[in-house]
């Protein structure tokens, strides 16, 4: 471990133990706004370690997160809490395997639709079963209140932290920033680019899906047009890209500031929400194009040919 | 020189205090009002909701405003926009509370929101009168969420009037006991479609077509061809808005020759019976008024007057009653005492637009409209758990 | 043969969402996250006059379309071509675009709630039976299909025939040879992107008639779209046509008898099928 890793270490820890200690605050409203920066903290970074090195974007976020959700709903009632949440995993991996498997060999966009139709396409499997089987609306009602939500979810962060960091450092890591940078020559030099590509995929796969497990006993209740709205994945992608996506801290430097915009929106503009949401977006697209990472480091950049 | 500007600031900082206690006098009551203005709700919020909110302020304040222990307080809605997603709603309810310090927040709009934001309410001491939730689970949500109070009733009831009026027009042999079924695959229509299973079974209908669609669908002519050729007495449909328009026009196409037809959701609508006509008398849907009671009349006559549009023949004159009750009970304990306020509706009976209103031990209105039919033009209600107005109820003949 | 006819008319309806997407998609090479939205504020017109002076729908796409096509003119030149500029790669346009679009779409949502408000329109035009070979069809969406039929004819021939028609197929194939053969590339890419445009809103006055519609519903549309196009291949008038009849006519066939209730899911699954063994789509020419 150099030095530098390990002030990135500590750093790390102090912001995260930092972050453990907002219910401490005492105020419910920041909780509330911890949570949501929580979550969407580990979408986006999780969404980032995938789409940073492939260049694919990806739209499965609800998808998985659904399923998720849906995991906690109705094992709700059969098991321990706890229990669910690897449970979770397992299947939001599995499923990102099988779509990996399936799709990974598509070039980009068509990746990108079949990700928005898989959301949809389980969803409506969903709904059908429930109708088949006369189930309705499921209701989570457990004692886990904001806070216990707030500290799992930060749990997690850590844990997709720390996914990255060993993959960045891992061979896999490796295979990746060739077939980032050319995926002809990563297949020259031997790498499986295909199986190298599904095994990342599986990251955001499993966690969308336990932060979906997560949030279930946030919404009470749970139904496939709440759990699978497709509007989740988009703003995972905002985020990370607001961001920047080639750090790994880059997505919560888009998640903080975009959950606040849109918090600040929200809260003042009841009638005009989606429109000023809208121009927000597309001031963030047309003068920020590389994210708030490439504006920092351009800072830096212009700050060290200043003559530091 | 110095001396006279600085009497003069007292003097002008003397008169801003008067001014300021005379207006904390009049301080409003800050209410938030948090549902869907964009999102997939957002048309049925637009109808049944929104306006109403606009309606109460309007009325409240033209009063003068609530007696709150015998000083007059206008009401400030503050609004949010959910964005038909539950995350939001617990995030507009939050700061509602914790950053707009609100006196009392009106409950959401839709079964599920209103279920997302109940720990919040409940957590707040915010007593929640839901006014757009159907639920059975009324008993559970209850011992969970103790002021939580329902007011548009359950599946149970709403489907078993349906099921009464079978019976009456079936025993009168007036429709044979072929029943084609179908429900939008949706939390609602599976909920409503599982209770009428067993119900028309046990009355002995033959259930000939039973079927659902998904949300969204664009083409409902195949399921209305299939109930069609199933050759029913009587067509039940568990259906959301777009698609209870959908239904309807290719039932109209199709000629259905059915003798009772029903959709449900929507059907209450005005924009329902503007665009079929005369093709909409003798349709049946969920819910229903006392529409030709006074009551009703005026309070349709006021709503169109202040928001430009009429009121649905179903839940705004609930939502319109759910708002009523707080502003009744508020007065009557004559404080902002969320926990007396919350006791208050509890134990007492409130006269609303749509007729008395009192809760039973499960924090439930038991007395609520559950069908209504278009006839001469308006949706009467014609049926319902215990209400006051109910005219009889009239077969369908045809679609001309 | 009714479930064969009802699944065509609802392929035209289909055809009718979908084409103004693949013109902007195909040709433009624009990923249009708004098209829906044209939709809806088609549709909306079509309401309003229908309301306000019992306006023939008909008679409004000559209205709306080339109201549309200025619009989507304006939005191309001003918002998208600095993207297209900007772009190092088709990718990267992709992104961008995505971007750009899902945010207009917004801001497009917002502009409807403020004029429209979030309230349904609905209205009832031709919503008479008609009968042909023994069964009975609505009139309204026998008139979108025929309307539907001669918009897509209309533009097969305009891009088969006419010289800037095949200037735009150019443009769709490969860009860069068509700068060197000296092809206005952003002045065609804009015409393609306004006449989507103008299709879409036109397709929106014309299902109206049928559908119930409200200021947030777009979205809906142009997922419907996106999936017909990338199944038809992107940038193919016959392939988009193919899979908006092929996907009308497996829902109805689903629909009327397996379950109705598996309809959405059966498109979704054709789509996953075709993406899986045919990627490029129906028509489509692999890129690579």
């Amino acid at each position: 471990m150099t030095g530098q890793e390990l002030r990135a270490l500590i750093l790390s820890t102090l912001a995260l133990a930092a972050a453990a200690a907002l219910p401490a605050l005492g105020s419910s409203y920041w909780l509330t706004m911890g949570v949501t920066i929580a979550m969407y903290t580990v979408l986006a970074t999780s969404w980032a370690l995938f789409s940073g090195p492939t260049h694919y974007i990806s739209l499965a976020t609800a998808a998985f997160f659904g399923v998720g959700t849906y995991t906690t709903a109705i094992g709700i009632e059969l098991l321990p809490y706890w229990t669910l949440l690897p449970i979770a995993a397992a299947l939001g991996a599995v499923m990102a395997a099988l779509v990996g498997f399936a799709t990974l060999r598509l070039s980009g966009v068509y990746f990108v639709i079949f990700t928005l139709g898989l959301a949809e396409f389980v969803r409506q499997i969903i709904t059908w079963v429930q109708n088949l089987t006369g189930q309705k609306g499921l209701y989570v009602l457990t004692d886990l209140t904001e806070k216990h939500i707030y500290w799992q979810l930060l749990g997690l962060a850590a844990l997709v932290y720390l996914a990255g960091w060993l993959i960045a450092r891992s061979r896999l890591g490796f295979a990746l920033r060739i077939i980032g940078d050319d995926e002809e020559v990563a297949r020259h030099v031997g790498i499986d680019t295909a199986l190298a590509k599904i095994v990342l995929f599986m990251v955001p796969g499993a966690v969308a899906a336990v932060a979906g497990a997560m949030l279930a006993p946030r919404y009470i209740y749970i139904e496939p047009s709440l759990a699978f709205t497709p509007m989740l994945s988009f703003q995972v992608v905002i985020m990370a890209l607001l961001g920047g996506t080639g750090r790994l801290w880059g997505a919560v430097v888009g998640v903080i500031p975009f959950t606040l915009l849109w918090e600040a929106i929200s809260a003042s503009f009841p009638n005009q929400t989606t429109l000023l949401l809208g121009v927000a977006f597309l001031v963030i697209v047309y003068l920020l194009p590389r994210g708030f990472v490439g504006l920092l480091e351009d800072a830096r950049r212009r700050l060290g040919g200043g003559g530091w | 020189m110095r001396r006279r500007t600085l009497a003069k600031g007292m003097l002008a900082a003397a008169a801003l205090g008067l001014s300021l206690a005379s207006a904390q006098a009049a301080e409003p009551l800050k209410i938030g009002a948090v549902g869907p203005k964009t999102g997939p709700l957002a048309g049925g919020a637009a109808v049944t909701f929104w306006p109403n909110v606009k309606l109460w302020a309007h009325d409240v304040n033209a009063r003068g405003g609530i007696n709150v222990g015998g000083e007059m307080r206008p009401v400030e809605i503050i609004e949010y926009d959910d964005q038909t997603n539950p995350g939001e709603t617990i995030k507009a309810v939050q700061r509602l509370a914790t950053q707009d310090g609100a006196d009392f927040i009106l409950a959401p709009y839709g079964t599920g929101f209103n279920i997302a934001a109940a720990p919040l309410f409940d957590r707040f001491g915010y007593p929640m009168v839901t006014h757009t939730a159907i639920t059975d689970q009324t008993e559970e949500l209850a011992a969970k969420f103790p002021d939580m109070f329902f007011t548009l009733g359950g599946a149970q009831g709403l489907v078993g009037s349906v099921v009464d009026i079978l019976n009456e027009l079936r025993d009168a042999g007036r429709i044979g006991n072929k029943v084609a079924m179908v429900n939008v695959a949706d939390a609602f229509g599976i909920e409503m479609a599982e209770v009428a299973r067993p119900l028309l079974k046990e009355a002995g209908y033959e259930l000939v077509y039973d079927s659902s669609y998904p949300l969204g669908t664009q083409d409902l002519s195949p399921i209305v061809k299939g109930a069609k050729a199933a050759g029913p007495d009587a067509f039940l449909a568990w259906s959301y808005p777009p698609d209870t328009f959908g239904l309807t026009e290719q039932a109209m196409i199709e000629d259905l020759p059915v003798k009772v037809y029903y959709t449900a959701v929507g059907t209450a609508f005005p924009a329902f019976g503007a665009k079929f006509g005369k093709a909409a008398e003798g349709v049946l849907g969920a819910g229903g008024v006392h529409a030709d009671g006074e009551r009703f009349k005026e309070y349709a006559a006021r709503h169109e007057a202040v928001t430009g549009a009429k009121p649905d023949y179903w839940a705004s004159a609930m939502v319109y009653s759910s708002f009523q009750i707080l502003e009744q009970a508020i007065e009557a304990v004559g404080s902002t005492d969320r926990a007396a306020v919350a006791k208050y509706i509890h134990e007492n009976e409130f006269d609303t637009v749509i007729g008395k209103i009192r809760f039973d031990e499960n924090n439930s209105n038991p007395a609520y409209w559950t069908v209504g039919q278009w006839q001469g033009g308006v949706f009467k209600g014609v049926r319902s758990t215990g209400r006051e107005g109910a005219v009889p109820v009239r077969l369908k003949e045809g679609w001309k | 043969m009714d479930i064969l006819i009802t699944g065509l008319l609802l392929g035209g309806t289909y055809a009718l969402i979908a084409m103004g997407l693949n013109l902007q998609y195909g040709m433009a090479r624009i990923m249009n996250l708004a098209n829906g939205e044209m939709l809806v504020a088609g549709g909306f017109a079509a309401f309003w006059l229908y309301n306000a002076g019992q306006v023939s729908p008909l008679l409004t796409v000559f209205l709306v379309a080339p109201l549309a096509f200025a619009l989507n003119w304006l939005i191309y030149r001003v918002m998208l071509l600095p993207l297209v500029r900007r772009a190092k790669s088709r990718g990267q346009l992709e992104v961008d675009s995505i971007l750009a679009t899902f945010g207009l779409s917004f801001v497009a949502v917002g502009l409807m709630l403020m004029a429209f408000g979030g309230d349904y329109f609905s209205y009832s035009y031709l919503a008479r039976p008609v009968s042909f070979l023994g069964d009975t069809y609505a009139l309204n969406r026998m008139v979108a299909f025929l309307a539907a039929v001669v918009i897509c004819g209309a533009l097969y021939l305009w891009l088969e025939r006419s010289r800037a028609g095949m200037s735009i197929r150019a443009i769709a194939v490969a860009p860069e040879s068509a700068r060197l053969v000296g092809i206005d590339v952003p002045r065609l890419a804009a015409i393609a992107f306004a006449l989507g445009g103008a299709v879409t809103a036109a397709g929106g006055a014309l299902i109206s008639s049928f559908l119930t519609l409200d200021a947030s519903t777009g979205v809906v549309f142009t997922l419907k779209a996106l999936i017909i196009v990338i199944m038809g291949g992107v940038g193919d008038v016959r392939g988009t046509i193919v899979a908006a009849l092929l996907l009308g006519v497996m829902e109805t066939f689903v629909a009327a008898l397996i379950d109705p209730g598996l309809t959405l899911a059966a498109a979704y699954l054709l789509f996953i099928l075709i993406l899986l063994f045919r990627p490029q789509g129906l028509f489509g020419q692999r890129t690579t």
